[in-house]
């Protein structure tokens, strides 16, 4: 699985980075973007399905 | 408080914000509207304006910058247009916040440095000291005032800190920003006198900012750069206007409605008591149920906007507590429930005007209700009094009367 923040989309509200900390990160301007080139860790699969469903800007996609 | 419009006489075709029943009955107002077959309600107050009340319209609205315009995000009763010194589109009076695209990138750029999570995160600890002392100042008495004795204080202190004001002032500058937010409805007279009194209190300190610079915002302000050159003082005053303005109403607000929710709900209340842990995703819950920001935009021109049409200057609330109670969006969106997990909320609204603050407003939440509740894990409303609303686009409790039943 692998999760994408859209970088074009991402306004800050910062819910993946609050949820999901081990998959996402936040840059200077509190801008998140995806750990590890988006790969996700098995096991942490749920939490990116929950980074994905409370973004407020759908800025999240996932591939299964 | 008497409105110059006088009271509401039908929310469908004659709704007013600031009438005092407005925020008394939001939820059953909305309801109401809604199951009428009114998506979308209107007033000819304030010169004409909208409120429509689903999170599809809302969302539209908030990503449609070319139609609908920030020039303006509190609505009054004068149009930008008719006031003759108001800083023109696409700066506005309290840029970024006022700002339209193409100046809002660069304006929103400057800032979000300041407020981005790990440069919010270390006042952890200031926060913390501070509700402890507020707490501490109730000594053991059984009845206070959740709002006055502890929610309204903790993001004054904090935004008092940012902007390098002495906390003495807090009362002062409190009574100028509640008129900003709450008397849209009342004679203008008084209004633009606390306006004067605030902008200046807000010129002196940038004057003694530009003579000893700090470490504080007004003094990044004035250091900063747009595109190679400083910044006017009038955007410099437009955003420590707009940080005032922004950062004390909402948060506490915020804060009141989630105690005055702890203080009913018994049941919520332990298990936060008992799993600290669990009280981050609650918060979310509570901005979603109890968000308390409105915004307004201002039509650009006429046009037709789901069957109603509106005119170029009508203003549309953007009422985001509205589209987190859409069912559609949100099931059992009526219910709190602090174990919903997936709550895409638009409390700090949606698109390039998200909340540049909300990293510290969820911070300050964090904190405050972590050792509220920590320090009183048994509390109740005391329903000898009235909860008091705020009036306006801002909703919060003013007077939370509550009961504490153990403290520890």
């Amino acid at each position: 699985m692998r999760v994408h923040v859209d970088p074009t989309k991402c306004q800050g509200h910062n819910r993946c980075y609050a949820l999901a900390p081990e998959l996402f990160d936040v840059d200077d301007y509190g801008n998140a973007f995806e750990l590890n080139d988006g790969v996700v860790p098995a096991g942490l699969e749920d939490k990116a399905r929950l980074a994905l469903a409370n973004c407020p800007e759908f800025a999240i996609s996932i591939e299964e | 408080m008497t409105s110059v419009y006088g009271p509401a006489t039908d929310w469908a075709t004659d709704f007013d914000h600031a009438d005092p029943e407005y925020n008394k009955n939001i939820h059953k107002i909305w309801d109401d509207l809604k199951t009428s077959g009114c998506p979308i309600a209107h007033t000819d107050r304030y010169g004409g304006a909208w409120l429509p009340l689903t999170y599809e319209m809302v969302h539209e609205i908030s990503y449609d910058t070319t139609h609908f315009s920030s020039r303006s995000p509190v609505v009054g009763q004068l149009k930008p247009s008719e006031i003759p010194d108001a800083v023109p589109a696409p700066v506005g009076g309290v840029p970024p916040i006022s700002s339209d695209p193409p100046f809002h990138a660069g304006a929103r750029h400057l800032l979000l440095p300041i407020f981005a999570p790990k440069k919010i995160d270390p006042l952890n600890s200031v926060i913390r000291e501070f509700c402890h002392k507020l707490i501490d100042d109730m000594g053991d008495k059984e009845f206070v005032d959740g709002a006055v004795e502890y929610a309204q204080n903790i993001p004054v202190m904090v935004v008092a800190h940012l902007l390098g004001f002495p906390l003495e002032d807090a009362d002062q500058f409190r009574v100028w920003i509640r008129s900003a937010l709450e008397d849209v409805g009342e004679a203008r007279e008084q209004r633009e006198t606390d306006q004067l009194a605030l902008a200046d209190y807000i010129n002196k300190h940038i004057d003694q900012r530009i003579e000893k610079p700090g470490d504080d915002l007004i003094s990044y302000l004035l250091n900063a750069e747009m595109e190679g050159e400083k910044l006017s003082r009038e955007h410099v005053f437009g955003t420590v206007a707009l940080a005032l303005i922004a950062g004390i109403d909402t948060t506490w607000s915020a804060l009141g409605s989630s105690l005055l929710h702890l203080a009913n709900n018994s049941v919520d209340r332990r298990r936060l008591v008992e799993n600290p842990s669990m009280i981050a995703q609650a918060i979310e819950e509570f901005l979603r149920a109890y968000a308390p920001v409105t915004m307004a935009r201002l039509v650009t021109e006429d046009m037709d906007f789901h069957g109603v049409q509106m005119k170029k200057e009508d203003w549309v609330l953007l009422p985001f507590p509205a589209a987190n109670r859409d069912e559609k969006e949100f099931p059992n969106a009526a219910t709190v429930d602090i174990d919903r997990e997936i709550n895409r909320h638009t409390a700090f609204g949606l698109g390039i005007h998200r909340c540049i603050g909300s990293n510290l407003a969820r911070l300050e939440l964090n904190v405050a209700i972590e050792v509220f509740l920590e320090r009183f894990p048994d509390f109740e409303q005391d329903t000898k009094e009235e909860v008091k609303w705020s009036l306006g686009q801002v909703r919060g409790p003013r007077k939370l009367p509550l009961r504490i039943v153990t403290r520890t």
